[in-house]
């Protein structure tokens, strides 16, 4: 179904949200890079002079930028850890059969629902609280010294928390695609001789290989991000023990009111973003046609 | 009134060719038949007369008006699909409304055509169901019904049989005849079945490769096909063709001879061979034989009441009168 | 097949999976129990708030008297909900092109859309900042509800398209021998026959829009601040107040936590734009 008139018409009826995103994406990608070659500070209004690579040159030598890079990959290396491998645990136990199926999938999934704001105080009030946290309650209850979870495994207690919000997602991807797996193959095996360690070494990880890919590199995306739970619990603290790319850039620019070095971590975080977009990008289009 | 006209039409996707530039005149009230093997481009010039694919050159008109760049809706022809196409969301009665609907006939114009159709194809019990709970036999009623409340200047049938099981099939395709005897409208009908192109057709188109290979009657298609390929088309089972010294007795690259022009014996004949399958269907016997030189196997239909079996010697004779003659380039030698 | 299995070792798959099911969800459960606490007893021992206190809806109202919990639920509200169906007036049409009329280059738009999706929303922080600062969509719920969209609607048009093409392209064709004109096609025949799509679509945008933490954090103060700013105002030292701050976040989290429960096939979906299914 391809008349030029229909064709015409496809234009037409895509052009508007093509322009709408191509001008979401183009100004303010102009306007950062642009920025972040001046000197411009909101509360020093000034001639805000070009500058070069100046902003670039002090972010990137900050001792901060540093800090902050590795404990952007430590947080997204440590969550992706945390819910791939507890994603599959979790969907291969789900998928047996059981009593209450819906209702215990329902439970694992809840927290995926939660917003990250409500996430992060629940756990640094209730939980994570050395005097009144569950968890500071129960060990003076046995008797040791209860933990100061932010003060001493800040960035811990952080993956720890974005860990929970995410294994939900793990775990319905992976059940998913669990699920999709054709049981005759399963059985197949087994006629074969295969063990319940070579079934899924052999049969049910191969399968789940393009959802296990899916989760690494849409989470990625997110975790890169991460944000409202930094800024409810620890505000990057304490020092930068705790603060991402994302956080040091909205330090930068919103606390500090900083817009020529703010932008500046912009940029660099956008080109950190494409190097993972470039690897979802290849691997979504391949899947596109299937 | 509804005479189609096809001037030089050609279509391309891109640098390939699918339909080279071809003419063709259907003309008010025929029942025309588009038959090939799939990928023939039957189907696409089907859709090029329905204005859901652009021409990329050539001229189509429709009762003497020019329609090549009208658009399907404005070219008043009716089409009923390979997969029926029904709205699922809607009720039948809502799915033959549909048309109506959209051309702004009122009301009770509107009823008055959903119930002479519905009655027309014993629908009458089914239009407040949704497609998803009608058989396929029902749902191709429907797409028809669709159609014909139109009152469209031509039908058009894109293989709407082939999704019916092989009893239905036979159904439909006398209902579709009967349909056409009262409406007498004109109907494009394409499928890749040769069966359904003679039994229901005035006229049979038959394409190969983009291009019509033959124009004319069924029985024009069967007694005197222009070429190898319609000759091996059109009839079933296909007929043989027998090349080398044999032919060269008829002075001809390749002589062939349809099943059932063939006389069987068990004692006698022109050439003997060796049944390889015997196929007894009651009525006729189907044998596929080996050793008749430049053709292996043969298939030969004789009687009903043939005794042989797989191994047994048989005689084999063909009629003279019916032996059609190629050259080397497969045409057909008067 | 379904093979037959043994009762107790449904059983025991069924103790091993309620448990952990039971840890994922207990947060959620706890903030639900202490809610329903004075402060005093919320600060006790857990088995003391479990065993040996009373309940009261007190700190429900306490929520709204102190911050207005309705304003910011409204803001939330027509945040995702509007910037979710303004993104599906626009998306539709797109979906709709990109679907039945593949042309060479749908699949570069494709992926270029999706590509917008991976831009950090920090790299674009400051520009949007102070664009909106000067024009006044600061702390606006119209400013709000147009960057959602945007950030949304690559998700929107992708699972639109997902959905679209899994519908015949014949029906659509019959639609149009049937005289329908482009609009009428996509009104009377795509989107009723799309509905499902539509609403798992709606569904999901609605969720990732109400919890949206970067820019509702980031684009708000007072005025349009929705339920993920009205929370974070709790973060300290109010967040000491244990029960209120569980009220508030249960009155914050439960409207989506229901919605999502119903999409979550659809979610799977969405979030990995339909390359798992």
């Amino acid at each position: 179904m391809a008349t030029k008139a229909s064709k015409a018409a496809a234009r037409l009826m895509i052009s508007p949200a093509v322009l709408l995103l191509l001008g979401w994406m183009i100004a303010p990608l102009a306007l950062t890079l642009y920025f972040s070659f001046l000197r411009y500070n909101l509360i020093m209004p000034g001639d805000n002079l070009f500058v070069g690579w100046e902003n670039y040159y002090w972010f990137l030598t900050d001792p901060s930028f540093k800090a902050a890079m590795i404990n952007t990959l430590v947080l997204v290396g440590g969550v992706l850890c945390v819910t791939v491998l507890g994603g599959i645990g979790f969907a291969l136990l789900l998928e047996k059969p059981m009593f209450g199926q819906g209702i215990i999938r329902i439970m694992v999934i809840a927290p995926f629902f939660v917003m990250p704001t409500v996430s992060a105080l629940i756990w640094k009030n209730m939980f994570m609280n050395p005097v009144n946290g569950i968890f500071g309650q129960i060990a003076s209850g046995l008797g040791f010294a209860p933990i100061d979870f932010f003060g001493q495994f800040p960035l811990l207690s952080i993956i720890f928390i974005v860990s929970w919000q995410w294994l939900p997602f793990a775990t319905l991807i992976l059940l998913t695609a669990l699920q999709s797996l054709d049981q005759e193959q399963l059985e197949a095996a087994e006629m074969d001789g295969a063990s319940w360690l070579n079934r899924f070494r052999f049969i049910m990880l191969p399968h789940l290989a393009r959802a296990i890919t899916v989760v690494i590199l849409i989470q990625t995306i997110f975790l890169l991000s991460t944000f409202a739970e930094i800024l409810v619990t620890t505000n990057g603290g304490p020092g930068t023990a705790t603060t991402n790319l994302t956080y040091l850039v909205y330090v930068s620019s919103l606390l500090q009111f900083d817009v020529g070095m703010g932008s500046a971590g912009g940029v660099i975080a956008i080109i950190l973003a494409n190097i993972v977009a470039i690897f979802l990008m290849r691997m979504i289009g391949k899947n596109l046609d299937a | 009134m509804g005479r189609i006209q096809l001037k030089q039409v050609k279509k391309s996707f891109g640098e390939c060719t699918v339909i080279p530039p071809l003419d063709l005149a259907i003309e008010d009230g025929e029942f025309t038949v588009f038959v090939g093997p799939s990928g023939c481009g039957k189907s696409t010039l089907l859709r090029l007369i329905a204005g859901l694919e652009d021409t990329t050159s050539g001229m189509i008109e429709i009762d003497g008006t020019n329609a090549t760049l009208l658009p399907p809706a404005k070219r008043g022809l009716a089409m009923v699909f390979q997969s029926y196409a029904l709205y699922p969301h809607m009720s039948v009665r809502k799915n033959i409304a549909f048309p109506m609907k959209m051309a702004g006939v009122n009301e009770a114009e509107q009823t008055k055509r959903i119930y002479a159709a519905a009655k027309a194809l014993n629908l009458t019990d089914y239009l407040d169901r949704k497609p998803g709970q009608l058989s396929g036999g029902q749902r191709q009623r429907v797409a028809i019904g669709r159609a014909i409340v139109r009152e469209p200047t031509a039908f058009l049938f894109d293989e709407p049989l082939s999704n019916l099981d092989a009893a239905l099939r036979v159904g439909m395709r006398l209902e579709i005849s009967e349909l056409h005897k009262r409406l007498k409208t004109t109907m494009i009908y394409v499928t890749h079945d040769q069966v359904e192109a003679m039994t229901m057709a005035d006229k049979i188109v038959v394409l190969q490769a983009g291009g019509i290979e033959q124009v004319g009657s069924p029985l024009e298609l069967y007694k005197t096909p222009r070429n190898r390929f319609v000759a091996g088309f059109i009839g079933s089972p296909k007929m043989n063709f027998i090349e080398g010294a044999e032919a060269a007795q008829h002075n001809a690259f390749a002589i062939g001879i349809r099943p059932e022009h063939i006389d069987v014996s068990i004692t006698h004949g022109q050439w003997q061979a060796t049944v390889g399958v015997a196929e007894h269907l009651g009525s006729d016997t189907f044998l596929h034989v080996h050793g008749v030189p430049g053709c292996d196997p043969m298939t030969v239909r004789g009687g009903g009441d043939i005794a042989v079996n797989h191994g047994d010697t048989v005689w084999l004779t063909p009629d003279p009168q019916h032996i059609h003659k190629f050259d080397a380039e497969g045409l057909r030698i008067k | 097949m379904a093979r037959s299995v043994s009762t107790r070792s449904k059983v025991l798959n069924t103790a091993v999976a309620g448990t952990l099911g039971f840890l994922m969800v207990f947060p959620i459960l706890w903030i639900l129990i202490l809610s329903l606490k004075t402060e005093e007893d919320a600060i006790r021992a857990p088995l003391e708030v479990l065993f040996n206190s009373g309940w009261t809806f007190d700190s429900y109202g306490a929520v709204q008297a102190r911050s207005d919990y309705f304003k910011h639920f409204f803001n939330s509200v027509i945040i995702s909900v509007g910037s979710t169906f303004l993104g599906l007036m626009i998306a539709i049409p797109a979906a709709w092109a990109m679907a039945f009329v593949p042309g060479k280059r749908t699949k570069d738009v494709l992926m270029w859309m999706l590509s917008t999706k991976m831009l950090p929303p920090v790299g674009v922080l400051v520009p949007i900042y102070l664009i909106f600062r000067d024009t006044g969509l600061l702390d606006s719920r119209l400013g709000l509800t147009l960057v959602l969209m945007l950030i949304n609607m690559p998700i929107i048009i992708w699972m639109l398209y997902t959905y679209f093409r899994e519908i015949p392209g014949e029906i659509l064709e019959a639609a149009r021998m049937d005289g329908a004109s482009l609009r009428s096609e996509i009104l009377y025949v795509l989107t009723p026959m799309a509905v499902p799509g539509i609403a798992s679509t709606v569904l999901l945008n609605i969720i990732l829009a109400w919890n949206e933490a970067f820019w509702t954090l980031n684009l708000t103060a007072a005025k349009a601040a929705p339920l993920t700013a009205f929370i974070a105002s709790y973060s300290s030292p109010e967040g000491l107040f244990y029960a209120k701050l569980s009220a508030a976040s249960i009155m914050a989290i439960a409207p989506i936590l229901i919605l999502g429960w119903f999409s979550q096939k659809q979610l799977v979906r969405g979030l990995t734009f339909g390359a798992v299914k």
